[in-house]
């Protein structure tokens, strides 16, 4: 597997715990090394004042050019996002690509003001959804997986922060019929 | 969640929009493709086959509404779904009047884009289901072009079927409407002389001669005007089935041959010499009542015998008016494509109305009045007035109304009374009943000498001070 970059992009100070650990969550999850990628640039161009939102697909191109260059880069950012179609999104991935974003900023909903417990559990389970479809994983029928679709906070909530088996066998088949 | 073969087309004329909205739901798993604008989505539309249409409604040239209304003629169970930016009603019903399944406004919440998607796509896989079930149902149902799910039907199918196989004779009794040609036809596709012709004669149709030469064939010169040698249907059946309808109609001399053909398989062509045999199974129908025909002399006792070897007899469609809904659908569905019609099926007081009337005609009658209504009905769904049916008031007493002796006595006398104009010795006559009881009765219940009661205007009479 691809060596993975995780990025924080976000405008608050790096809570670089919560980055460590979401790595070694990735890291076991998609057998892969993990590193965490350190630069001062942020993606500020992908704010849409209209929206008061950064545009997820221009983070995601910006990664690409901007980041380490190798592997897959996760974007992780405290600012909320959106595609131009939709009203937000917890993060967006180029499938089976190499740039990958998740935001905080409706993780937050409910959660504990610290930013650990629930905010960390559903940013590691975002983050590892994201990635997944960059290793080109689509949404799963499993409710529980973390693959399957989340549409409000509940269903982060909701999910394992884990791989159900059928996505595991899906995710070998795609790393051996790969590039 | 989604299905791997849900396809879905996005149209857009921005491309950022066909980008971002197609990749989320391609990660969603369905097949997507998009499409700039509405000529080449009809392109795409006419060149495969999508379950979904997303389609932007404000685009230059042909707008989400044009594409809407095209596709939908391309394709009508296709869901489509309109984007704009600034819903405003008018627009949303405009939509909906054109067949779309539904609006989205511009940006949209995730969580209403997935649920949608995944409430069309479960919609349709019920539908597609259904369809199945239907079939499945109707095959259950039907023997050849048959339908009924009445228990004394399914028996018919069931002796039909079995009967079919073997090569005796077999004899369609039942009214006339009822499908007798519709079983024969379908006992002869079931027959091992699957294969060979199936050559229908109707007996009461042509006169005595004629039906015989129709039969056996002529020789030339055999009668005046027999210019050439003809083979007839007995020939013209050979290795199939030959359909004898209306046989208790034919008359004595012909019986007789035909029990002749019955019983040694060969006849002769009219004026001929050779005996011609042949290999025909006979099925033969009538609306008569032979075993009394027989009785009353009119009808050979061993010609009977000969045809009545299996007798199977279709009950009339009153006796079984739970076959009903299922005969208007499988008619509704044939007259659409027939007609090249869209009829979806009958109104609830028009279903009413073809259960509670009484059918003489049977089966016929039904799909007769089912092709009026469908050809008067101005929307998809037929109507009651669409039907024509005869009112309450019209529809003649018959065997199968419950009504009371009395009331049917007095129905028959008021329409004897109309039937003679008013003429109430000639009535008297016709009824068997004396002058004075015919008077007595028509006092009783207070009827006029043109039949109608009293109170009723006469025809032809205005009501004055109403």
């Amino acid at each position: 597997m691809s060596r993975i970059f995780i990025w924080w992009i976000g405008e608050a100070a790096a809570d670089r715990a919560a980055l460590e650990h979401v790595a070694a969550r990735l890291a076991a999850a998609f057998r892969a090394p993990v590193a965490l990628w350190e630069a001062p640039e942020r993606p500020r161009h992908a704010y849409d004042p209209r929206r008061r939102q950064h545009a997820s697909g221009m983070i995601l191109r910006w990664l690409l050019e901007a980041g380490p260059g190798a592997g897959k880069v996760l974007g992780i950012t405290d600012r909320d996002l959106f595609i131009p179609i939709l009203t937000y999104v917890f993060g967006e991935a180029q499938l089976g690509g190499s740039a990958a974003v998740v935001s905080t900023a409706r993780l937050v909903e409910r959660a504990d003001a610290r930013g650990g417990g629930p905010l960390l559990a559903r940013l590691e389970k975002e983050a590892l959804h994201e990635v997944g479809h960059a290793f080109g994983l689509v949404h799963c029928g499993t409710p529980r997986c973390v693959m399957s679709r989340s549409a409000a906070v509940k269903d982060v909530d909701a999910k394992e922060p884990a791989l159900c088996p059928e996505c595991r066998v899906r995710l070998q088949e795609l790393d051996v019929g790969g590039p | 969640m989604a299905n791997d073969k849900t396809r879905i087309l996005v149209v857009d004329d921005e491309e950022i929009v066909r980008e971002s909205l197609g990749g989320w739901l391609e990660k969603d798993g369905y097949a997507v493709e998009t499409a700039p604008d509405g000529p080449g989505a009809l392109a795409r539309l006419g060149a495969e086959r999508w379950s979904i249409l997303i389609v932007d409604l404000k685009m230059p040239g042909m707008d989400g509404l044009q594409v809407l209304e095209e596709a939908k003629k391309r394709q009508p169970d296709l869901a489509v779904v309109i984007m704009t930016a600034y819903a405003t009603v008018d627009t949303a019903v405009s939509a909906m009047k054109l067949g779309a399944y539904d609006y989205l406004v511009k940006p949209f919440d995730p969580e209403e884009l997935s649920l949608m998607m995944q409430k069309i796509v479960s919609q349709q896989s019920l539908v597609r289901e259904n369809a199945v079930l239907r079939q499945a149902l109707k095959r259950e149902y039907q023997f050849r072009d048959l339908v009924s799910k009445s228990p004394a039907m399914q028996k018919v199918f069931e002796l039909a079927r079995t009967s079919a196989r073997s090569h005796s004779t077999i004899l369609v009794l039942g009214e006339s409407g009822s499908g007798k040609e519709v079983l024969a036809r379908a006992i002869h596709a079931e027959s091992p002389r699957a294969d060979g012709p199936f050559v229908a004669v109707s007996c009461a149709a042509l006169t005595e001669s004629l039906l015989e030469s129709e039969l056996f064939g002529h020789e030339k010169g055999a009668f005046t005007g027999a210019i050439a040698r003809r083979k007839g249907k007995f020939e013209a059946a050979h290795g199939g089935t030959l359909f004898l309808d209306e046989v208790g109609d034919i008359g004595a001399k012909l019986q007789l041959d035909l029990l002749r053909v019955l019983e040694d398989r060969r006849f002769h062509r009219l004026g001929g010499n050779e005996p011609i045999e042949v290999d025909v199974r006979i099925v033969a129908a009538t609306n008569r009542d032979l075993r009394k025909a027989v009785q009353e002399g009119r009808f050979r006792e061993d010609l009977f015998y000969r045809l009545n070897v299996i007798p199977i007899l279709i009950p009339p469609l009153r006796d079984r008016r739970e076959d009903i809904p299922l005969l208007v659908e499988n008619f509704v569905e044939r007259l659409a494509v027939e007609m090249k019609k869209k009829i979806d099926g009958v109104a609830t007081d028009a279903m009413t109305a073809l259960m509670a009337h009484d059918w003489p005609g049977n089966v016929r009658e039904l799909r007769n009045v089912l092709e009026r209504g469908a050809v008067v009905a101005t929307g998809p769904v037929i109507q009651l007035p669409d039907l024509g049916l005869p009112g309450r008031g019209e529809a003649a007493p018959r065997g199968g109304t419950l009504a009371s002796l009395e009331e049917v006595e007095r129905r028959h006398v008021s329409s004897v009374l109309a039937h003679t104009g008013g003429n109430v010795s000639q009535s008297a006559r016709i009824l068997g009943i004396d002058r004075v009881t015919l008077y007595n009765k028509m006092k009783k219940w207070g009827l006029r000498r043109d039949g109608e009661e009293e109170g009723l205007p006469r025809t032809g009479e205005t009501p004055i001070g109403r």
